[in-house]
């Protein structure tokens, strides 16, 4: 039952969301060199985060499929990776807007979090294809499974190689932001966190009770046809 | 398990000796890209940043090619349910694959880095050697593991040819930025290696992380 | 870059959170639909449901007259 807990989620993220968005612009100070073009900060880089350990949790799912052979794990784990694939397109494009503002440009390959985001959203990208080109179902399972493990394991070591190829070459803007933060901006940042997940959770949430809802009206379907 | 391995691998060596259907056909691939980039880089010869990213690049693309053709023999002759029904350890199966694309590999760099030398290289190959072969070793070990699970996971899919060059390459992104940052000054001139030691544990880690990943996830595979 | 002014930037910054509630809004929208074909299958079911009882017999009775079991 997927909908239990999905109104008091919602409700929750509701309440947080309004509450990040008024410390984002009310609250957090403006930022000395970018101004006000950094208030994209905080919602780009959460949604980043999130949408990470979407991926991540997406390939604990999968492995949790294998070793139980419950079929409800690999869905959390399709809906895991869905879900972070779409926050991942509102991460790319507000990057790239942020990018354009900031530094003239849509896309800047001396971000390496945002070029190893690029590398990781590619990557999930083939998980549609390869998860729909399997027709046995339970083979359709196990081999996203398979993927879901070996490209969450993927993801923080492209992060730290992108990292050590780029800190050689440039300098990282984005530590400029992250180490030397103003309580008010970290303060918000990490509402603005706690925001995202909450969002993410109860899209999961309303995503996996929409897929059980058809499943069971399949079942239903059978069954009633069946004994007509 | 070691010895069922050995004897996979020994059937798939033999299959490949006679046929000679992955190993040329790599090789030639490499070289005939390496003549692509000379027209479509307009240049005679390079060096550093741009000669290493040319042969790299170059090289996982064969990989690739080697990858698709890893498991052709089960898959168009039927072995593979007379593998799977068998009692062994589908680890070893991995272990074949892995270790046959491992040499697959090497036997082609045999060839195409020299190759790359003769054609393209600049600088001198020889004293670029003693950094080039570890990192080649190192990154061999990674794209063969990789790829033999790659190659596995796509097995079964319909769209074979799309899903092995789409799930592979990002993987092996880092492995791609290690070794070409270690390869660059080494191939321009006389330049010593930069941070050798750091690149190459990140090489070593990411061969480490993929190996146990595709041990641990194998036996899920090639399930009928 | 020197720091754009307020009135330029506010576009970019409004472009960007812009962006994310669209994509809430496309999500629920795709959601809709979906809730909306499982209303329309829920329909279709009780319907079948109800037709497979000729008019007249109790609920629990098949036309045979066997238990639906």
């Amino acid at each position: 039952m997927y909908s239990k807990g999905l109104k008091p989620v919602s409700i929750a993220t509701v309440v947080v969301v309004a509450i990040w968005l008024a410390m984002v612009f009310f609250y957090a100070p403006l930022d000395a060199d970018q101004g006000f073009v950094q208030k994209i900060f905080y919602v780009h880089v959460p949604l980043a985060i999130v949408a990470l350990c979407g991926f991540v949790a997406g390939g604990i799912f999968g492995l949790l499929h294998l070793r139980s052979r419950d079929r409800s794990y690999d869905m959390k784990s399709y809906v895991a990776i869905h879900m972070s694939i779409i926050f991942g397109c509102v991460v790319l494009i507000t990057g790239a807007i942020w990018a354009k503002a900031a530094w003239g440009h849509w896309w800047v390959w001396d971000e390496p979090v945002l070029v190893s985001f690029l590398v990781v959203f590619l990557l999930y990208c083939v998980y549609y294809p390869l998860r729909f080109s399997i027709e046995d179902p339970d083979r359709q399972a196990r081999y996203s499974s398979v993927f879901a493990i070996a490209a969450g394991a993927f993801v923080p070591i492209n992060f730290a190689a992108v990292r050590m190829a780029e800190s050689f070459t440039h300098p990282r803007v984005l530590s400029q932001t992250g180490g030397s933060m103003p309580g008010e901006m970290r303060l918000t940042f990490f509402v603005g966190i706690l925001a995202v997940t909450l969002l993410f959770v109860t899209l999961w949430k309303f995503e996996m009770t929409s897929k059980n809802a058809s499943m069971q009206l399949k079942r239903l379907r059978r069954r009633l046809e069946a004994t007509a | 398990m070691i010895r069922t391995a050995a004897a996979i691998l020994r059937k798939d060596l033999a299959i490949e000796l006679r046929t000679k259907e992955s190993v040329p056909a790599m090789t030639l691939f490499t070289v005939v890209v390496f003549v692509l980039f000379h027209f479509g880089l307009d240049r005679d010869s390079l060096d550093g940043e741009l000669a290493s990213g040319v042969l790299w690049v170059t090289l996982l693309l064969a990989a690739v090619i080697g990858v698709s053709r890893l498991f052709a023999t089960e898959r168009e002759q039927g072995g593979l349910d007379g593998l799977l029904l068998a009692p062994v350890d589908r680890t070893a199966l991995w272990l074949a694959k892995a270790t046959a694309l491992f040499l697959y590999l090497t036997v082609l760099e045999l060839v195409a880095v020299p190759a790359f030398a003769v054609l393209m290289l600049g600088p001198d190959l020889l004293p670029a050697l003693p950094v080039l072969i570890p990192v080649l070793l190192l990154a061999n070990v990674g794209l063969a593991a990789i790829g033999a699970l790659v190659s596995a996971l796509a097995v079964e899919t319909r769209a074979r040819e799309l899903i092995v060059p789409l799930l592979l390459l990002p993987l092996v992104v880092p492995l791609l930025i290690a070794s070409a940052s270690v390869t660059e000054p080494v191939l321009r001139g006389s330049q010593q290696a930069e941070d050798l030691g750091r690149w190459l544990g990140l090489l070593s880690l990411y061969d480490v992380v993929f190996v146990l990943i595709a041990i641990a996830v194998f036996d899920f595979l090639l399930d009928d | 870059m020197p720091a754009l002014p307020l009135d330029e930037a506010g576009k970019y910054v409004a472009g960007a959170y812009v962006t994310l509630f669209s994509f809430v809004v496309l999500y629920l929208s795709i959601m809709a639909s979906k809730v909306a074909r499982i209303e329309r299958e829920l329909t279709d079911l009780a319907d079948l449901s109800e037709r497979d009882k000729a008019p007249g017999e109790t609920p629990d009775e098949t036309r045979d007259g066997e238990p639906v079991g």
